[in-house]
């Protein structure tokens, strides 16, 4: 509607600032110790990626994070099912988990450094219960919202239990559920970073830490942005999976906002 | 006490002393309805007098409290909304609960048969009101249903595309003749499309009027008769001094 080239202002307000950054480093009003120059950073990463040590930790973290949020999801989707399927399971499951969930899963930090000590599986631990419990939450909350006019529909055709969680329990279900994973890599994400600041031995949080040591803030810069990058790349991927399983769906076809 | 089994003597479904209570509310008491093989029954009554909950139990999705109830054992429904599943495309919808490899094929016909040939593969949040319904429709035909039951399955569309439903049903109906009924608030439908009419009030079947073939013009005297006599049973008695006789 309007003149004002908004979109293009949007993309071109975020590469001032860096320009601004830069220059404010190059001339000498930001510090090196401060905040070195985005070229930099750039170079630092070159550097670090030829001698082989970034890849490395990056993979270590990437690893660490995917056991994690597989773990995770596996048990929270599959306790999710369960109990939005069976009575039973609701029973002995659901209020428990519904009472545990008032901890934030940070708070569990040094419980689980006594447990497991600054090993990798404290870390994977923490990793997959900040994963596991909105996947558990949102996938029962998705079945328990099925529209019972829907699942009268599946019997009066006389589909079977199986098929009508096939046919109507599990897609319906799946909005909620993707909205489960966003927030699920949300927290692995935050997980990764707080578990990486205990004791590790590898791992893109270790670059951090060691540079702390060395007050080598460009490699610090560079872990951070990494960070950065790894969460917007988590946000694309649900972002993705949204798009591609929801199709059907009004607010996710494409051409709408 | 829902025994799918055939009636004897003709009668498709068979209905004695049926009673279902809701806590202390007593909906149905000692309800009587036989509708033959091939039989269309329209039920009017007030809102909230049991007509869903009578079609309910004739559908097998509610259990009576007395009485028997004799269906057929292949029955289907139409509800007032479409209750198509979003996720599943056009074709899907109709085919649900079917089995075998031709299941897509016997989709397509039917949905050919209430026009929407062109429709097979589209989601179902691209159709219309009446667009959805007729694929509500394709799914229970399918089927070839012995039964079939249709609870206000016109209420929610604008005039036009009920006169074109009514014209559907009409045909659609004429081939398979399955016993039918159908709960309607709409004096004229009901009188349109049943062979009789039946009206509910305090939990039981009040009065019925079958339809003879000179009332199914709009404008004849015979409809209009009927027309006032039905209004009358539902206690609308000024609308039948509307009702202009030519
Ligand atoms: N499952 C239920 N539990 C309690 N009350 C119900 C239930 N189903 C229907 N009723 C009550 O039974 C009465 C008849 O409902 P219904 O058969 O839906 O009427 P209608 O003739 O409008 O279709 C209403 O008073 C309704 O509130
Ligand atoms: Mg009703």
């Amino acid at each position: 509607m309007s003149r004002f080239p908004h979109r293009t202002v949007s993309w071109l307000a975020p590469l001032a600032l860096l320009a601004l950054w830069e220059g404010a480093a190059r001339g000498g009003l930001l510090s090196d110790q401060v905040l070195p120059a985005p070229s930099t950073v750039v170079a630092t990463a070159a550097d670090l990626t030829a001698d082989g040590e970034l890849p490395r930790h990056l993979l270590a973290s990437l690893r660490r994070a995917a056991t994690g949020f597989a773990l995770g999801a596996a048990a929270g989707l599959g306790l999710g099912v369960l109990v939005g399927l069976s009575r039973i399971a609701e029973s002995l499951i659901d209020r428990s988990v519904q009472m545990v969930r008032a901890v934030p899963f940070l708070a569990v930090l040094p419980l689980v450094i006594v447990w497991f000590g600054v090993g990798e599986g404290g870390k994977v631990f923490l990793i997959a219960l900040g994963t596991g419990f909105p996947l558990y939450l949102n996938t029962v909350l998705g079945i328990r919202q099925i529209d019972p006019k829907l699942l009268e529909m599946s019997r009066v055709v006389g589909q079977g239990r199986l098929e009508r969680v096939r046919w109507v329990i599990l897609p319906g279900a799946l909005p909620s559920i993707l909205g489960g994973l966003r927030l699920a890599l949300t927290h692995a994400w935050l997980a990764l970073v707080i578990a990486e600041t205990i004791g590790a031995t590898e791992g893109i949080g270790f670059m951090a830490t060691n540079a702390r040591e060395f007050l080598q803030v460009d490699v610090i810069v560079l872990v951070v942005l990494l960070y950065a990058l790894i969460g917007i790349t988590c946000d694309l991927l649900a972002r993705f999976l949204e798009r591609r399983l929801l199709s059907w769906h009004a607010s996710y076809a494409p051409g709408s906002p | 006490m829902t025994a799918p089994a055939a009636a004897p003597g003709g009668a498709e479904v068979q209905i004695r002393g049926l009673t279902r209570v809701f806590g202390d509310r007593t909906v149905l008491t000692g309800l009587d309805l036989d509708i033959r093989r091939g039989e269309f029954v329209a039920l009017i009554g007030h809102s909230g007098c049991g007509k869903t909950t009578l079609l309910r139990l004739l559908a097998g999705l509610d259990r009576p409290d007395g009485g028997t109830v004799r269906v057929p054992p292949a029955r289907m429904v139409v509800f007032q909304e479409h209750r198509l599943l979003p996720w599943r495309r056009v074709w899907r919808n109709v085919a649900i609960g079917l089995r075998g490899k031709d299941a897509r094929a016997a989709a397509v016909r039917a949905l050919a048969e209430v026009g929407l040939a062109d429709h097979v593969d589209s989601w179902p949040r691209t159709l219309s009101g009446g667009e959805a319904q007729r694929v509500a429709l394709a799914r229970a035909l399918v089927r070839e249903p012995q039964l079939l039951l249709l609870d206000e399955p016109f209420a929610a569309l604008d005039a036009l595309t009920r006169i074109k439903m009514h014209a559907l049903v009409r045909r659609l109906i004429a081939r398979q003749r399955p016993a039918v009924l159908l709960v309607t608030h709409d004096v004229d439908e009901a009188i349109l499309l049943a062979d009789r009419v039946v009206a509910m009030r305090g939990g039981r079947l009040a009065a019925e009027h079958p339809v003879p073939a000179e009332a199914t013009r709009r404008g004849s005297p015979e409809f209009a008769r009927l027309r006032a006599a039905l209004l009358a049973e539902l206690g609308v008695e000024e609308a039948a001094d509307d009702v202009t006789v030519p």
